[in-house]
This record gives C-alpha cells, sequence and structure tokens, in this order.
C-alpha cells in the first residue's frame, strides 16, 4: 500500500520538538488498535484451536477438530477413513474464482475507465473523480439491495428490456453466481478506477509518444509501454477489489441463492444461533486470513523487486 | 497538438466510462424514482406520492428507525471525533518527528484495519468481546467502529500534514511560542481541511459498516444498516426505499462537503 507517511519517507521534514512527546503521540492509536484489533485477531487464533460448545462458544481444550473437520470428511460419525472434504474447500474455491473474475470485470471497465478520465483536460478531471467516488460513499448495503431491485425478475431492468423487445422472457439473474458477480463489480469497481487513475495521471506520454514515432501501433504502444509503466495502479486497483470480493457477505448473500455460498457466508453462518460452531468459523476466518496475507506479500514483493 | 490528442485517444475508451458511471449510477437512480412510487407493490408504477417518506417517520416501523437512526448517528459521531484527535496525534508522529524505532510497524498498525477483510474483523471482535465477558450492545459497537475509523481519518489528515512544511511551527518556536502555541495557533489552522476530511470520511465509514456492527450489536440493538437488512430479508419494500433514498442523499451531501472543502484546501496551499 503506497500511502501517506510510509517507510523511508519521513514527509516533510522534523517538526518543532515532537520527538519530546512521541509516545505520548502514538500511545492512543497502538493502545486502541492493539487491543481492539491485534489481541482480538490473537484470540480469533486460539479459539480457532479450541473445542466447540454446543450452544454456541467453545470450551477450554485444545483441538484441531475445526482445521480438519475443513478440509477432511470422517463421515457423520468421524469413524470413516479420511477422505478430503471437498464442502468447504469447494466454498472456498467458489469464492476465490468469484473475486477474481469481478477483478478482471473491474480491470476491463476501469481501466478504460481510468485512462479516459486522466486524459481530458484538468478542468473536467476532477469532476470525473468525484463521480466515480461518490458511489463508494454511499452505502454498500443500499447498493446491493439497490442492485437487487433492479436485477428482480419483474425488475425494472427486465421489464425495459421486455419493452424494447429485447427479449421475449425476463431474465432470471437474481440468485445466481451471475447476480453475485455482478454484485461484486458494482460494489469494488471505484476501487479500481482510483489508482488507475492515479497512475495514468503521472504517466508521462512522450513514451507513447515515442512508440508510436518507432511504428508501434496504438494498441502495441499501448501493450508495451504504457501498461508496463502503470502497472503498479493496476496491481493496487486489483488487491483493493479482490480482498474485499473474497471476504464479501452481502453481495453473495442478498443476490445469491444457496448456490452461491461464499466463505463470508459460512462464516457468517458459523456465529448464529446454536447452530453455529465458533472454533470452525474461527478456524475459516484465520483461512481467509492467510490467504489475503499471501495476497499482500506477494505484492509487496513484486512491489520492492520493481524498486 | 491533433497528434498529441491522438496519442491519448483509444477508440470506445470514453463509451466505456460513461457505461461505467451509468453502472454505478443506474441502481441509486431507480431505486430513489421509485420511493416515490404511489403504488403499494414495487412492480407497477402508479404515480407520484410522498407517501413512503410519511411510513418511515409515522408507520408501524417508525420507532424502529427512529432508534436505529439515533444509534447511527451517535456512534458514528462519538467514533469519529475520537478517531479524528487519535488520528492526528499519530499523523504529527509519523510526519513531523522523522524517523524512529517502530515507525514502520506504527504504519502498518494504523493500516491494519483496512488490510483485514471485514468479516475477519467482525470475528475476532465478537470472540474478544465474549472472551473478556462484555455484553454485546451500544458500547461493544462504538469500540470496533473507532478501531476502523482511525486510518480512515489518518489517511486524510496524514497527506495534508505532508504538504505543509515545518517552518511555519518552527518560525513560531523562534519566536517564543511554546510547543502547544504553535502546535494549536500555527498547525491546526493549516491542518483543518485534512481534519475535516478525515473526519468526515470517518463519519461516513461508520454510518455505513453493517458486517462488523452485526457481529458485536448483540440482540435488540440496530443501527440503521442493520435495521434496513433485517427488513429486506422479508422483501424489498417502498419504506426501506424511502430510508435508502434519504441515507443516500445524505452520505452525497457529506461527501459533496468533503470534496468542497478538500478544493478549497488545495488551492489555499498553492
Amino acid at each position: 500500500m503506497a500511502g501517506p507517511g510510509q517507510q523511508g519517507d519521513p514527509g516533510a521534514g522534523e517538526g518543532p520538538g515532537y520527538r519530546r512527546i512521541l509516545p505520548a503521540l502514538l500511545a492512543p492509536s497502538w493502545a486502541i488498535i492493539g487491543v481492539f484489533l491485534v489481541l482480538p485477531m490473537l484470540m480469533m487464533a486460539l479459539f480457532s484451536v479450541l473445542t466447540r460448545e454446543f450452544r454456541g462458544g467453545v470450551e477450554w481444550q485444545f483441538s484441531l477438530a475445526a482445521y480438519s473437520q475443513f478440509f477432511i470428511d470422517r463421515g457423520l460419525f468421524g469413524d470413516e477413513p479420511a477422505r478430503i472434504q471437498w464442502t468447504y474447500v469447494g466454498v472456498f474455491w467458489r469464492s476465490l474464482w468469484q473475486a477474481g473474475l469481478a477483478t478482471g470485470l473491474c480491470l476491463a471497465i476501469g481501466f478504460p475507465t481510468a485512462w479516459f478520465i486522466a486524459t481530458r483536460p484538468a478542468s473536467q478531471r476532477s469532476l470525473w473523480v468525484f463521480l466515480v467516488t461518490v458511489p463508494y460513499w454511499v452505502n454498500l448495503l443500499i447498493r446491493t439491495v439497490s442492485m437487487r431491485f433492479l436485477l428482480r425478475d419483474q425488475g425494472p431492468l427486465n421489464e425495459a428490456l421486455l419493452a424494447l423487445g429485447l427479449i421475449d422472457a425476463p431474465l432470471r439473474i437474481v440468485n445466481t453466481d451471475a447476480a453475485v458477480l455482478i454484485g461484486l463489480f458494482y460494489s469494488y469497481l471505484p476501487f479500481m478506477v482510483l489508482p488507475i487513475y492515479a497512475a495514468v495521471e503521472r504517466y508521462n506520454f512522450a513514451l507513447t509518444e515515442a512508440a508510436r514515432d518507432l511504428y508501434a501501433s496504438r494498441w502495441a504502444a499501448l501493450r508495451e509501454v504504457v501498461i508496463p509503466a502503470v502497472r503498479p495502479g493496476i496491481v493496487a486497483g486489483c488487491i483493493l477489489v479482490f480482498i474485499p470480493s473474497l471476504g464479501s457477505f452481502l453481495a453473495p448473500d442478498l443476490l445469491g441463492g444457496a448456490k452461491t455460498f461464499m466463505i463470508g457466508s459460512l462464516i457468517d453462518e458459523q456465529f448464529r444461533g446454536s447452530m453455529g460452531n465458533w472454533p470452525f468459523g474461527a478456524a475459516s476466518a484465520m483461512i481467509l486470513l492467510s490467504v489475503v496475507l499471501i495476497v499482500l506479500m506477494i505484492y509487496a514483493k513484486a512491489q520492492s523487486r520493481r524498486r | 497538438m491533433a497528434a498529441r490528442t491522438d496519442m491519448r485517444h483509444y477508440p470506445g475508451f470514453g463509451l466505456i466510462a460513461v457505461a461505467c458511471l451509468a453502472v454505478l449510477y443506474v441502481p441509486l437512480l431507480v431505486v430513489m424514482v421509485y420511493s416515490f412510487n404511489a403504488s403499494p407493490s414495487i412492480q407497477a408504477w402508479e404515480g407520484f406520492s410522498w407517501r413512503w417518506y410519511g411510513q418511515v417517520f409515522t408507520g408501524p416501523q417508525a420507532p424502529i428507525f427512529a432508534a436505529a437512526a439515533r444509534n447511527s448517528l451517535s456512534i458514528a459521531l462519538i467514533a469519529s471525533t475520537a478517531a479524528t484527535v487519535i488520528a492526528v496525534a499519530a499523523s504529527v508522529a509519523m510526519v513531523r518527528v522523522g524517523r524512529f524505532r517502530g515507525r514502520n510497524a506504527t504504519f502498518a498498525l494504523i493500516n491494519l484495519p483496512l488490510l483485514v477483510p471485514e468479516i475477519v474483523t467482525a470475528v475476532a471482535s465478537l470472540i474478544f468481546f465474549s472472551a473478556i465477558g462484555m455484553r454485546t450492545g451500544y458500547l461493544t459497537i462504538l469500540i470496533a467502529h473507532l478501531v476502523f475509523c482511525i486510518p480512515f481519518a489518518y489517511l486524510p489528515i496524514a497527506a495534508r500534514l505532508q504538504g505543509i512544511e515545518p517552518i511555519y511551527e518552527l518560525a513560531a518556536r523562534d519566536l517564543y511560542a511554546t510547543r502547544g502555541q504553535a502546535f494549536r495557533q500555527v498547525l491546526l489552522p493549516l491542518l483543518l481541511p485534512g481534519i475535516v476530511a478525515g473526519f468526515l470520511l470517518a463519519f461516513i465509514v461508520s454510518l455505513d459498516d453493517f458486517i462488523i456492527t452485526s457481529f458485536v450489536k448483540g440482540a435488540g440493538m440496530e443501527t440503521l444498516p442493520t435495521a434496513i437488512f433485517g427488513s429486506v430479508k422479508q422483501g424489498i419494500k417502498p419504506d426501506i426505499m424511502a430510508i435508502s433514498t434519504m441515507m443516500l442523499m445524505f452520505s452525497i451531501l457529506v461527501v459533496s462537503l468533503s470534496w468542497a472543502i478538500g478544493r478549497r484546501g488545495q488551492r489555499a496551499q498553492t
């Protein structure tokens, strides 16, 4: 994540006398995030290796049952030979697949949009950026509900398409994988546009000019010159879309059906009512977290290699 | 000139950009329009009416929505105010102190709430509150919101602070201002656009949160998003569209405000 105050960049320079009160300046953020996020995450790791209490909650006894339940199937009574448990791995796989597709779709639409915005005259650019940013600040729940309303079998989209004579029967979109994909795409599209826009805006168009002078076609120049130059923006956008898509709850829950179950819903289910399984939920969250960490580490490595 | 424009132009990109805006706005516009539909069914259009807006304030669901709105607004206000104060302190340390031990760790810590998927934060928070025996309710929601508000307040404030050179504060110090005076009377007014932007960002993010809230809210406690979610599970009704439209307008208002302040701040800086 490139952001203000990143390592190796001490900002505008040393200010007057703040070093002496450094502990006081940092204590509140360390205390709040340390106690109420880092500590809870450590406890979640601990809970994932405890024994399930059947009314929700845990018994304080070490057990790897949650992890083995995720990956291994020993039958209903636990006495059959171990087989790979495909149910949960399948849920995870579908989540990865859907998040990947959503990222690809966002990139396909987001890159041309970002390019178009960055090549507008400066006076129009900030309005475009504003228009792309606004939906992100609108409540995600409301946006997802709106999408469901629009895509319904008897919804405005189907009515419009029927009225135009483009289809003969309403498209059944809601409760399918496609609806979840549309929802994820719609939820996180601004995350793709904004970092790519920032990269393209800094791009030196003389490079394209040089490429064209050397007889590169328009598209060859884009592929061979532009895309490598703005790659950090593209990668940042992909990560900003992929990570929240992977753990998303609202899009699969409101737009999907029983067959479109994703990891977010699986985790959510473990903490609702007495049917839940806290260690299993904690273990699933740990597995999700490790996938996210792996993605971020690959990103960090790619970034440092570029320097 | 023509050649330069040509260099930047790719056929179809403009069309995609317009389509992109359409995708972003059409669902919201549709819900806005239908919230004014006189018909109690969500199918057919039967003329313009304010009926469902009245329903939000006087209908059978009104007390639930009113309580949820009070909870949402007060939690957002307290969490974002506290997060802004914490973020100002942290950004002064990160931007004005230069290198110090633990600087990278602090940067990672402040951004941690942005990197961890929300559902994971939600699970961790619920487990934590249950393990320490804290009853879930208003206070647990407030604490959870405070955590993720900090990075959202921090980013614009730190960005703004990086654009302010320390010479002004150093000059004030040379003229015998105390550290506190230099901070309050010199740095704080310069930093204000960043502080306002950070506060508004944190406020909206808190107001919008659903997943983390739904894990740590406990039974009987509702914020606007959880109340809306509960209602939507039984089908999208017109009064929900009216409430959504009001929240939508409120978010757009706040973001526009933040944008306008940011632009003024930028102009003042250059």
